[in-house]
């Protein structure tokens, strides 16, 4: 149970603070601030404990997020908390920076009062919150509505309120992926994973059921032993092992438990669906193939290749490959085919970045690298070459099969509702050494 | 950062700098930095030569970057460039960079000193203090060793400036302390010692920080600083307070020198020259009158100037000890200080008053500020004060004023932080032994101190009690109505249970004349409390009460009801349960003689230095309590014990005092001397117990035993023990408790013994709790044999203990020494055991290993077969074919012979034959036998007494899956024994 929520700006100054139990005095405000915002070295663990009270934080850009407890709580549950935080100010007032928090802090007293009771997470769906916590003020609300949200809220979709109409029945679905990859130089795949997010706008008419499918290899399979026998083989290969996934709490679990299908009732406007990760057989949508020369103890060669691995008619975009250079550079030259190279000296790194690159391409870069030399005995450790990019396909090989809508009550079907599809892969970590 | 002058101020620098602060977080910053770097490693590379301002202003730069904590690995070349610069911004950046981030071992080194020895021999002054500077401020071993035999030369010249001198002393002082061996004095010491004189006053106080340093290693050398250093302080004293212009500080004329020249005289006892003593009354006296006029000024620093020097001049008249006036004179100055409102004042006064105290001549002026004290220790807001106020209570108190001090003391027990109460509890409890005139009133200050006090009340406070009580008669009746009454409180402290239970288990006859306090009152008191205590006093009690069935045998049938009960006879915790079913049994089938006898009244302690002030020395650290106090206890302590030891006392006691050979019956002089004893925690907190404590035979196998069952020893070793004289001893004990004799050998023994009749190393025994391996060598007659006994658990063994004991007739044969092993063996850990094995004759046993431990309070008793068969003294002798069988033929009585013919328990195969019966240890003979398939085997068994050859012969048949092993030997049991061994292994 968290026992207060803190958020100060970059300097360590209180934005908000709420305390919702006793065990947590005012000296934790300065504790965390001396012991983690201030620290001479950097805390890099998001938790931290200060005299058997616990310090979970985020940070958002400049913006740090404290939920403080004394009480022995569940980790996962108060991260989570947070980022739906950050998610629901996010929504209400757009980018978390000091100045909107500072111009809507009476919204956020107010969310904090909702969302969290007595330490307790509550219902934390902006879309159900923006039904009862406005900005506009307050707004004659009839004794009739206010026990329709009443009802609502504490009722059993609580995600979703009655009677919404649109004229157009629309339904956005976009498959974010993050490919995250550890190359040795020779190019053997140290570790290679992809997280992905499923996240939806939904417009739609009345209390639809939906249901969504994907080339989840466990349905497939089951389907390709129940029907016939060739189709299996055929989709048996495109189907993806998905590892593990979680859901919005609108997705009825036990469904997806028993039959490992995905219904559900959408909550109205923008939401994550699912998140999941894959570890086999993934896209990797670049190679990048370093050459690294040491000439004397004052010249260093690098030539760095990239490689696009992914069909040609698609079209990779905010290409970024960085280069560390070592600690004593004192002077680089470099010369690059194609985009744009640069010695970025605050970053100790050279930086190419390139606009578009279609698939099955190549192209290269080469730089010399000055030192000077130091009485350091140390050596070069020799940081992992980085990349940047985002293309428009899914690296873990999801597609999406179907995505169907019932509603009963109302009259428009399935055929009526506009789907739109995305699939958007952007780079994690996606290393290579050199 | 340094002062730069207007011109020749860095832009760059300070904009890099108001950049830095700029920065809105950290990330920012750390980029500022990097780009920064850059920047200058590119300079630093460029190719054409850098003017002496940017290098300058680089170097400022990577400075800043390092002492915001980033790392700086280059740049060091350019700084020591800076040092050959003239002006003198660019070299006092570069010494700045260099004593800042030098290292030691930096290959620069060389490249510096040369740059510092050239400014120090330059005569520059501003120069020469610069490198000074520098030395100073590195300060390591190497700059010692090139620069200790120039500076002294530096400070005693001539013509050095003033300025230069100051550096030099101040540097010098800063070399010896680091590396005193390189800094040598010798001929430099006389002119050294008269720079006290120099006129100029800021090198006299260079110079005398220098001089105390040095004086305090060597003060034969020094010794005549003590009359320059006097009439130094007189020239100060007696001037008036313009005389000094730059050195008066707040009208008060050089107060640092002044304090240093004070501090300075402390090294040495009072000087013996009459007149140099007069002048040194003299100033004492001048400082002790100015303190009694009023202030020149309402500024603070005047006040803190002026006292400084006042309380250094108390310093040392208490350092000289020898003029009563003046430290009656410095008491009573002291005394005004103690109401005054400045705390610390009030701080320093008290503390200086403590050490006054223990003066004879001003220990009567400080008595009189007892009220003041007092005062102080309940109306201070500062815990610290209070603390030396308590301090100096403890150093004033003397018989005069010993009732009214404790009485205070003990009063402010009460509100007292918990952070002092202990030590306030030590004192109380010290002051009230020392100075009991009366010891009612020392009974009653105890007890009133564990009622106030009593988690703060350690062991050793009521052990003292009890020793007190117990060698002074007259007081015992007392303190048995006091602790009936103080135990009658409904909520009493457990520590007031302990005190309880053995004053009336001792005394309680003495009271219970008086209806109120019958034997069954006390019993009833007593055990309404038991069952709120701890289990060591509950063993307390349950002692208590077999001897209130010796003193009250009415009480007999309620004690022993609640022994029978349940919750004591079987009570889970063991001692408990062997207390109970001991004393229950004890007091069922002892006669009253022997009951009588048995629990007979404590004999009287031998006198010892009260172990209460060992403790507090303890807690304050060594040097808190000074030397004579502790002398004082001791004399204290034993006037008091003298007190109590009656001559010609009742001979059962005498006798009970002849039958302990050894001092160490006193528990208390015990428990502090020895803390081993209680070291392992099972055993430990029975220890405490005082009975069994008492029993003389207790330090000494307390150690590796188990406290308790020491009672079942034979009576000679423990008159105290309580089953001493029990009828049928150790039989009568009851079957419940775990027996401290080897146990059998486990059923697997022989079994785990044949593993190693062909191999010298492996695992000898595994539970889930500890792990055994053996390696061993042999060599002719001898073995060594290497045990390691691995815990497997994460809790660690104590009392580990293993014995080898040689059944029958093995003990002639074979000798086998046991190195001690440590008896902790902490969790997952290891230890190993070294065991000597002489083989002295031919045996056929193998010698038992017994293991004993304790494993989370059980006892784990266990005991294998060490691995030793006469097998492992085999030689091997190499012969051949015609030899063998002349041989074989010798051998050829039939009680020479052994033979046996066994199906095989492994496969056949001739590898794995081969290696066994090399292992075995005699030596394989190939091409002997016609049969290729047999195995022929010749050895000779090396023993003290004697050596046995023997042949072996082994003809192994495949289709039946036979063996026939034939063994002749010299000796009959050899062969008999060695067949034996041998058909196990095929």
């Amino acid at each position: 149970m968290i026992g207060g929520l803190f958020i100060y700006n970059h300097k360590g100054e209180v934005l908000i603070s709420r305390v919702y139990r006793d065990d947590i005095g005012r000296n934790a405000v300065d504790a965390f601030r001396v012991n983690v915002i201030h620290a001479r070295q950097q805390v890099r663990s998001p938790v931290t404990n200060i005299a058997r009270t616990s310090f979970f934080h985020v940070k958002r850009s400049n913006i740090w997020l404290a939920a403080v407890t004394k009480q022995n709580v569940n980790a996962a549950m108060v991260f989570e908390f947070l980022y739906k935080m950050c998610d629901v100010m996010a929504a209400y007032f757009g980018k978390i920076s000091e100045e909107n928090i500072k111009n809507n802090f009476v919204l956020i007293y107010e969310l904090l009062d909702e969302i969290l009771d007595f330490g307790y997470p509550q219902n934390s769906e902006t879309g159900a919150l923006k039904t009862f916590i406005t900005q506009q003020g307050i707004k004659g609300q009839t004794k009739e509505e206010q026990s329709q949200i009443t009802s609502q809220v504490t009722g059993q979709i609580g995600w979703r309120r009655e009677g919404i109409k649109y004229r157009r029945n629309e339904l956005f679905l976009d498959v974010l992926e993050s490919v995250n990859l550890l190359m040795s130089p020779q190019g053997q795949v140290l570790s290679a994973h992809v997280s992905g997010r499923v996240v939806m706008k939904s417009y739609l008419s009345g209390m639809p059921e939906c249901k969504f499918g994907m080339n989840d290899k466990i349905v497939i399979d089951k389907q390709g032993k129940g029907g016939a026998g060739d189709d299996a083989g055929k989709s048996g290969k495109q189907s993806i092992a998905i590892d593990d996934c979680t859901f919005h709490q609108c997705v009825r679990l036990s469904k997806f438990d028993s039959e490992r299908s995905i219904s559900f009732i959408p909550p109205d406007g923008e939401y994550e669906l699912m998140r999941y990760r894959t570890t086999k057989d993934i896209i990797l949508p670049f190679r990048v193939i370093p050459l690294v020369r040491e000439v004397g103890r004052t010249k260093l060669e690098v030539k760095v290749v990239i490689k696009s691995n992914f069909k040609p008619s698609l079209l990779a975009q905010k290409i970024e490959v960085r280069i560390p250079t070592p600690l004593n550079t004192s002077g680089v030259q470099v010369i690059c085919m194609k985009g744009k190279a640069k010695y970025k000296a605050s970053e100790n790194a050279i930086v190419w970045k390139i606009k578009r690159m279609a698939g099955m391409k190549e192209s290269q870069i080469s730089a010399e690298i000055e030192l000077l030399p130091t009485n350091d005995k140390k050596k070069w450790a020799r940081p992992p070459i980085s990349m940047n990019f985002e293309v428009p396909f899914a690296p873990s090989g999801l597609k999406v099969r179907y995505l169907k809508v019932f509603e009963s009550k109302l009259n428009y079907s399935d055929h009526d509702v506009i789907k739109w599809v995305r699939y958007i892969g952007r780079s994690g970590i996606y290393e290579t050494r050199c | 950062m340094p002062a730069v002058s207007k011109g020749d101020g860095m832009r760059g620098l300070a904009v890099f700098i108001s950049d830095i602060r700029n920065c809105k977080s950290k990330e920012a910053e750390i980029k500022r930095i990097n780009k920064e770097l850059a920047n200058i490693r590119s300079k630093f590379k460029g190719d054409k030569a850098l003017d002496g301002y940017s290098k300058k202003k680089y170097v400022c730069k990577l400075l800043f970057i390092f002492l915001l904590g980033h790392d700086i690995d280059f740049g060091h070349m350019e700084a020591v460039n800076l040092l050959s610069s003239n002006k003198y911004t660019e070299k006092q950046i570069g010494y700045l960079f260099i004593s800042v981030l030098v290292n030691s071992n930096s290959e620069l080194i060389r490249l510096i000193n040369n740059a510092i020895k050239n400014d120090l021999s330059s005569r520059n002054p501003t120069f020469m203090c610069l490198a000074l500077h520098c030395i100073a401020n590195v300060g390591s071993r190497e700059m010692a060793e090139a620069f200790a035999g120039e500076i002294p030369r530096i400070l005693v010249a001539g013509d050095t400036m003033d300025s230069v001198k100051q550096s030099a002393a101040l540097c010098l002082l800063r070399l010896y302390r680091t590396s005193p061996d390189l800094v040598l004095m010798g001929e430099w010491t006389s002119r050294v010692v008269h720079l006290l004189n120099d006129q100029h006053m800021g090198v006299v106080t260079a110079a005398i920080s220098l001089i105390t340093c040095l004086s305090q290693k060597n003060p034969e050398e020094f010794k005549t600083c003590v009359s320059l250093a006097v009439s130094r302080l007189s020239r100060i004293v007696s001037s008036a307070s313009t005389d000094l212009q730059d050195y008066t500080y707040y009208f008060v004329p050089a107060p640092w020198l002044s304090c240093k020249l004070l501090r300075l005289l402390q090294c040495y006892p009072p000087p013996e020259d009459g007149a140099v003593k007069g002048r040194l009354v003299e100033c004492l006296e001048t400082i002790l009158n100015k303190a009694q006029e009023p202030p020149k000024s309402k500024k603070v620093q005047h006040s803190n100037a002026k006292n400084a020097i006042l309380f250094e001049a108390i310093a040392l008249i208490i350092h000289y000890d020898s003029e009563p006036n003046l430290l009656v004179r410095a008491c009573n100055q002291l005394g005004q200080f103690l109401q005054h409102r400045e705390t610390n004042l009030r701080y320093l006064a008290l503390e200086s008053m403590c050490t006054l105290a223990s003066s004879e001549f001003s220990h009567e002026a400080v008595k009189t500020h007892i009220e003041t004290v007092i005062n102080a220790l309940k109306t201070e807001r500062d815990v610290s004060v209070r603390q030396r106020a308590a301090d100096l209570l403890y150093a004033m108190c003397d018989r005069s004023n010993a009732k009214q001090i404790v009485a205070e003391m003990l009063s402010y027990l009460e509100t007292a932080d918990y952070s002092i109460r202990e030590e306030m509890v030590l004192k109380v409890a010290i002051l009230a032994e020392k100075y009991a005139v009366d010891y009612s009133w020392y009974v009653d200050t105890i007890l009133n101190l564990i009622r106030i006090a009593g988690d703060y009340v350690s062991e050793e406070v009521w052990y003292r009690v009890i020793q007190i009580v117990i060698n002074r008669d007259d007081v015992q009746g007392y303190a048995a109505k006091t602790v009936f009454e103080a135990l009658q409180a409904p909520a009493c402290h457990e520590n007031m249970v302990k005190v309880g239970g053995y004053i009336l288990g001792e005394f309680g006859n003495l009271i219970a004349g008086d209806p109120r306090s019958s034997p069954l009152v006390q019993f009833n008191l007593l055990h309404s409390k038991f069952h709120l205590c701890s289990v060591p006093t509950r063993a307390l009690l349950l002692s208590a009460y077999i001897k209130f069935i010796n003193l009250f045998p009415e009480t007999k049938p309620t004690i022993q009801e609640v022994l029978r009960c349940d919750s004591q006879i079987r009570n889970s915790d063991v001692e408990l349960q062997q207390r109970a079913v001991e004393y229950l049994k004890l007091s069922s089938i002892a006669s009253t003689d022997v009951l009588a006898t048995v629990l007979e009244e404590m004999p009287p302690f031998p006198e010892r230095e009260s172990s209460i002030l060992a403790k507090l020395k303890k807690k304050k650290g060594p040097g808190a309590v000074s030397g004579n106090e502790l002398e004082e206890g001791k004399r204290e302590g034993g006037e008091l014990n003298g007190a109590g030891e009656r001559p010609g006392d009742s001979s059962a006691i005498g006798a009970s005092n002849a039958s302990t050979p050894s001092p160490s019956a006193d528990l208390l002089g015990l428990r502090s001397a020895a803390p081993v004893s209680a070291a392992p925690p099972s055993a430990g907190s029975l220890l405490v117990d005082v009975f069994s404590e008492a029993g003389p035979a207790a330090p000494a196998a307390g150690a590796n035993d188990d406290g308790f069952l020491r009672d079942l020893e034979p009576p000679t070793e423990s008159s105290d023990s309580l089953l001493a004289e029990g009828p049928g001893d150790s039989d009568s004990a009851p079957p419940s408790v775990v027996s401290e004799d080897p146990a059998p050998p486990l059923p697997e023994s022989d079994e785990l013994l044949n593993k190693f009749v062909c191999k010298n190393n492996g695992v000898l025994f595994e539970n889930q709790l500890l792990q055994i391996g053996v390696k061993s060598e042999y060599r002719q007659n001898l073995g060594r044999m290497y045990l390691f006994y691995g815990n497997k658990t994460s809790v660690q063994f104590v009392n580990f203990t293993t014995t080898v004991s040689c059944p029958g007739e093995l003990q002639s044969q074979l000798n086998v020494q046991l190195k001690p092993v440590d008896p902790l063996v902490e969790g997952g850990a290891q230890v190993q055991q070294v065991i000597n094995i002489e083989c002295l004759t031919v045996f056929s046993d193998a010698p038992l290993l017994n293991i004993k431990f304790r494993y989370g309070g059980a006892l784990q008793n266990l005991t294998l077969k060490l691995p030793v068969a006469i097998n492992k003294f085999f030689q091997p002798t190499e012969m051949s074919s015609h030899d063998f069988f002349q041989r074989w033929k010798q051998l050829s009585q039939p009680q020479q012979e052994a033979q046996k013919i066994f199906k095989a328990n492994h496969a056949m195969d001739t590898e794995v034959l081969k290696a066994k019966l090399l292992g075995l240890g005699t030596a394989l003979l190939e091409k002997v036998d016609p049969n290729p398939d047999n195995f022929v085997c010749a050895g000779v068994i090396q023993t003290k007494a004697q050596q046995v050859g023997c042949l072996l012969r082994l003809e192994p048949n495949a289709q039946a899956q036979m063996y026939r092993l034939t063994l002749r030997s010299s000796k009959d049991t050899v062969a008999k024994r060695l067949c034996e061994l041998l058909a196990e292994q095929f």
